[in-house]
């Protein structure tokens, strides 16, 4: 390491250090259209610090800031409360189309929009999508129930399943369904803290069936079915341009829901309960992050935005750094993105009911 | 292993990893000594810094910053009674008597030793533990923590003072009010009431500051005095490091407990300080002096919570499993760094390990070094006069508290739970017991129907249970033991002993009320949202009756007959104000925030009290308000924070503070 890099990165330091001993000075200047020199623009992750919407949205932050025109400072501001829904009202009720307040959301904020929680003041369809970031997830069994693979996991239907969950309205609604669209008994234990806490109860052995986010699976379950205690299943799947669920490129060699739900059943899912399923999971999954400007945003506001996102996707450190925060998926930028999101927001009618149904008879949960 | 520790050692061999472990190191104390900010808030302050940095130097800031956070806190525990973090909270109780007793340095001194010596020993275990804790802390399964919240409720008899029967009840009453908000098992919404802010459950920062740090900011406004009694700082640091030197054993065996609880995924550091304290208490043989200034009181928290981050570390490294909030950010940071957290951590990148190992223990030379040469220099604080000093500190609660979910509520919800801390300490009640019910409700609640879904009862029959449960025995008995008479205390309490009891009759009714409302809406729900908060509700509203009898038919010489404010004349500092007087001060700036935002109610209210209060001239009060607004936006700024705003800001657009 040079002493020019030391120096520039002392330097830095040295600023984080001054900002909060200092802080910065506060400038207003108007903008013009799409030039934002000078400003500071503020990107609302509406959970607390730390975790992974909150660590997406530091990761994007900086980019926008390169890539924006003039360059504005992008901050991340966190409103956390009532489950993400706080500071998505907060961002409908007090965000200026003016390009200097964005939100990123997750799963966790598009699930009770879709499912009509009473909590929801904001109307995600009239929101401008800039992009969309993409996950996936695997599901994996305990090597003892004696499945190897996809092929003979039939023979689950006559086992009891125990799974360790954050909550029925919460992203393990995707699972959740999952498992009830392949008819397994699987009996939900509610109050992890977090997927990690799903995983450490299967190493521990209490749960028997457990599914987890692509990079947490490959440095935390990979090494388990190396050593022969876990058997993976199948991947949630990724979207292709057409709407299709895929194999999700980060596991070629597994099955995705749909196919593996296929070799079991001999039929292709259909019905309400696929309906309902299929939005979730893309609200979930492929959609699962979004980055919105506030509804009536001025078009050449979000195209700056999103050429900046695009721009920024094609950069070499980006593609480098990408891997660790992001995982293997392309970030879906643009019409693309505005393509899944309506995919991801359209759930019809009688699945939304079929769900909300389902969720209280079974969960008791109330609308 | 060799090999790894070897080459971990080279990096610290290069001056610039050691030079940005001292920036964190810096940002550390700085974010410490403001209350309720905490590693979370500083973490993410630096990580959009760390883009374009090596990993190693990074990390270096990074670990330096959370390392120090339990060290510098100490300094508004011991000498303000305000508890700078959730780990930090059980230093209050010996830190700041001591502080007004004119020792502040003295507890600074042992504090900051002591934290020197868990955070070095916390390292060193981890050292030799990080490459074996995997299988340790598989082997903790949701019954055996279920059964370690049972043994850390249990430190409620040792905490609950004179009368165990409103130990329980303050214990209890923390259990219901830490069950608000969605049901583990079940998500159903209890006691919220359809608000949005119940339903997430009541901050425990705000808890904290609600229960220690509001009633001693009363207190010490109505004697209108320095919180030093004597006026000065007493005998200097180096006493305090004596201290540490002659009960090193205590902080040893402190230190190996914050490391190993620290350790364990699920249970959260928030508890580590209380576990140190009531460890403290049931094994010390004079126990006359503690909740009054004893310096072991400081000693145990202070050296646990330094050793917890390193424990924490775990299994944030080995699990990828946050056990605190700083922690997710901190496991944030290493994702952003491109380093993920996994079995790799103890294989291919042990060295990493060991470099954030190292960082660890070298930040706590650091911090611990730098803490002790600014604390007599802060330590000045306590010979303020407090009409200057309230003002402030009741902004840095305000601020603390709104850090929680920056609304108004959090200020409405630090002035109720305070004016609870406020009647609970004057008659008596243990807030400590009600600290650790709150602390450890969710836990008991989650790990106990977690336990029962997947062993049934036979849970009670595993062999960690049942070590777990031997060990409750043995610390409950050892807390049994008599104490000895102290002269002192009992002629204070005859004092306490009121005639008139109608107040504390008032105030146990309406304890019964809110067990009442427990019972009434666990009714509303399904048996599993529903059987914690009732069974509780049913079990307390027996001991409320019981203490309520004891009250009305009982002799005034009863336990639990305790109303500090029955013979004020026999205090040593007579009071200048009535106990309500400076509850509704603060009232009337919570509501002026309603209505003008928080900014302007600030304003007014330093303007306000400095003139009648503290009788400050014109020049002096506008210096000291612009100090304070000042201070207060650039740090708002620097974290991307808005005021909570009022009726006006709702009616206009005004810009930032204002707005």
């Amino acid at each position: 390491m040079s002493w020019g890099r030391i120096a520039n990165m002392s330097f830095k330091a040295g600023c984080a250090a001054a900002t909060v001993a200092f802080g910065l000075s506060a400038t207003t200047i108007t903008a013009q259209a799409a030039d934002f020199s000078g400003e500071r623009i503020e990107l609302i992750i509406p959970f607390s610090e730390g975790g992974g919407t909150d660590t997406w949205g530091r990761f994007w932050a900086p980019y926008f800031t390169t890539f924006l025109p003039g360059n504005p400072t992008v901050v991340v501001r966190n409103i956390p409360g009532g489950g993400s829904t706080t500071g998505a009202n907060q961002f409908e009720a007090r965000a200026q189309p003016d390009g200097l307040t964005a939100i990123g959301t997750s799963g966790s904020t598009q699930f009770p929009y879709l499912l009509q929680d009473k909590r929801v003041n904001f109307e995600m369809r009239d929101w401008r999508v800039v992009l969309a970031s993409p996950t996936g997830g695997v599901v994996y069994v305990n090597a003892d129930l004696g499945v190897e693979s996809a092929e003979n996991m039939g023979n689950l239907s006559d086992v009891k399943l125990v799974y360790g969950s954050q909550g029925a309205t919460s992203l393990d609604l995707v699972p959740l369904l999952a498992f009830e669209l392949l008819g397994w008994d699987v009996d939900a234990v509610f109050g992890m803290q977090g997927r990690g806490a799903g995983r450490l109860a299967f190493e521990r052995g209490e749960v028997n069936i457990d599914y987890q986010t692509s990079s947490a699976y490959i440095n935390n379950v990979t090494p388990l079915v190396t050593i022969g205690t876990a058997v993976p299943l199948f991947s949630w799947g990724a979207m292709d341009d057409d709407g299709n669920i895929i194999r999700d490129p980060s596991f070629p060699d597994l099955p995705s829901f749909p196919e593996a739900y296929e070799m079991m059943k001999g039929e292709k899912p259909s019905g309400p309960a696929w309906e309902a399923y299929k939005a979730f999971f893309i609200a979930g999954f492929p959609a699962q992050k979004l980055v919105f400007l506030p509804k009536g945003t001025p078009d050449d506001i979000v195209e700056a935005f999103r050429t900046a996102a695009q721009t920024a996707t094609e950069d070499a450190s980006f593609i480098e750094d990408r891997q660790a925060a992001l995982g293997e998926y392309k970030q879906i930028v643009g019409d693309p993105a505005e393509r899944i999101f309506r995919q991801a927001v359209s759930v019809p009618d009688d699945a939304r009911v079929w769900v909300q149904n389902w969720l209280t008879e079974k969960y008791s949960v109330q609308f | 292993m060799i090999d790894a520790m070897l080459s971990a050692l080279s990096h610290f061999a290069q001056i610039e990893h050691i030079l940005f472990l001292a920036v964190g190191v810096g940002m550390g104390l700085i974010i410490g000594i403001l209350p309720g900010l905490g590693g979370i808030v500083g973490l993410s302050l630096l990580l959009p810094f760390i883009y374009g940095m090596d990993q190693i130097s990074a990390l270096a800031m990074l670990i330096g910053l959370v390392a120090v956070i339990p060290t510098s806190d100490t300094f508004t525990s011991v000498l303000m009674g305000i508890p700078g973090s959730s780990a930090s909270q059980a230093t209050v109780l010996d830190g700041f008597p001591l502080a007004k007793k004119g020792e502040g340095a003295r507890a600074l001194g042992a504090a900051f030793s002591a934290s020197l010596l868990g955070g070095l020993l916390g390292a060193a275990i981890l050292t030799g533990f990080v490459v074996i804790a995997r299988p340790l802390i598989l082997a903790f399964g949701s019954a055996e923590l279920f059964m370690l919240a049972v043994l850390g409720l249990s430190m409620v008899g040792v905490l609950a003072g004179k009368s165990l029967p409103k130990g329980i009840i303050a214990a209890g009453l923390g259990l219901l009010l830490g069950g608000l908000g969605a049901a583990p098992a079940t998500g159903e919404l209890r006691m919220s009431f359809d608000s949005v802010y119940l339903m997430d459950g009541l901050p425990l920062v705000i808890i904290g500051l609600g229960m220690f740090a509001f009633p001693e900011i009363i207190d010490l406004c109505r004697q209108n005095r320095t919180i030093s009694e004597t006026g000065g700082l007493g005998s200097g640091w180096m006493a305090g490091v004596r201290d540490m030197i002659r009960h090193k054993w205590l902080c040893f065996r402190c230190a190996s407990l914050g490391a190993l609880v620290g350790a364990i995924p699920g249970l959260g550091g928030s508890v580590v300080d209380w576990i140190a304290y009531g460890h403290v208490v049931q094994t010390a043989k004079d126990k006359s002096q503690f909740g009054k200034g004893d310096i072991r009181g400081v000693l145990a928290p202070e050296s646990a919570n330094n050793a917890k981050e390193g424990g924490g570390l775990i299994p944030t490294l080995l699990f990828g499993i946050p056990g605190s909030g700083g922690m997710a950010v901190f496991l944030g940071g290493m994702v952003l760094l491109g380093i993920e957290a996994g079995p790799s951590m103890v294989g291919r990148n042990l060295d990493i390990t060991y470099t954030i190992v190292w960082s660890l223990a070298i930040a706590n030379v650091l911090g611990a070094g730098a803490a002790l040469l600014l604390s007599p220099a802060v330590a000045r604080l306590t010979t303020i006069p407090y009409g200057y000093l309230a003002p402030f500190m009741i902004i840095v609660i305000s601020f603390a508290a709104f850090q929680a979910t920056r609304s108004l509520s959090d200020l409405v919800a630090l002035l109720a739970v305070g004016v609870l801390g406020v009647l609970m300490k004057r008659f008596g009640w243990p807030r400590p017991a009600f600290l650790i019910g709150f602390v450890l409700a969710a836990n008991t609640e989650t790990y106990l129907y977690q336990a029962l879904q997947f062993y049934d009862w036979g849970f009670l029959a595993r062999p960690g249970v049942l070590i777990i449960l031997a060990l409750t025995v043995i610390s409950v008995l050892m807390g049994m033991r008599r104490q000895p008479e102290n002269p002192v205390e009992t002629e204070e309490l005859s004092h306490s002993h009121a005639i008139k009891k109608t107040p504390q009759i008032l105030f146990v009714g309406l304890i019964f009320v809110i067990f009442a409302i427990g019972l009434w809406d666990a009714s509303q729900h399904t048996f599993l949202g529903s059987v914690f908060t009732g069974s509780i509700s049913v079990v307390m509203l027996l001991v409320t009756a019981l203490v309520l009898w004891k009250l009305v038919r009982g002799s005034p010489d009863d336990a639990a007959n305790y109303d500090h404010e029955f013979d004020l004349a026999h205090q040593d500092h007579k009071p200048v104000a009535g106990l309500w007087h400076f509850v509704i001060w603060i009232a009337g700036m919570v509501a002026a925030t309603a209505l003008f935002g928080f900014i302007i109610a600030a304003t007014g209210f330093f303007i306000t009290f400095l003139r009648l209060k503290a009788g400050a001239t014109w020049r002096k009060t506008f210096f000291l308000t612009v100090l304070a607004i000042t201070g207060m936006c650039t740090l708002a700024w620097s974290l991307v924070l808005n005021f909570p705003g009022g009726l006006l800001q709702d009616m206009v657009d005004l810009p930032w503070p204002l707005g």
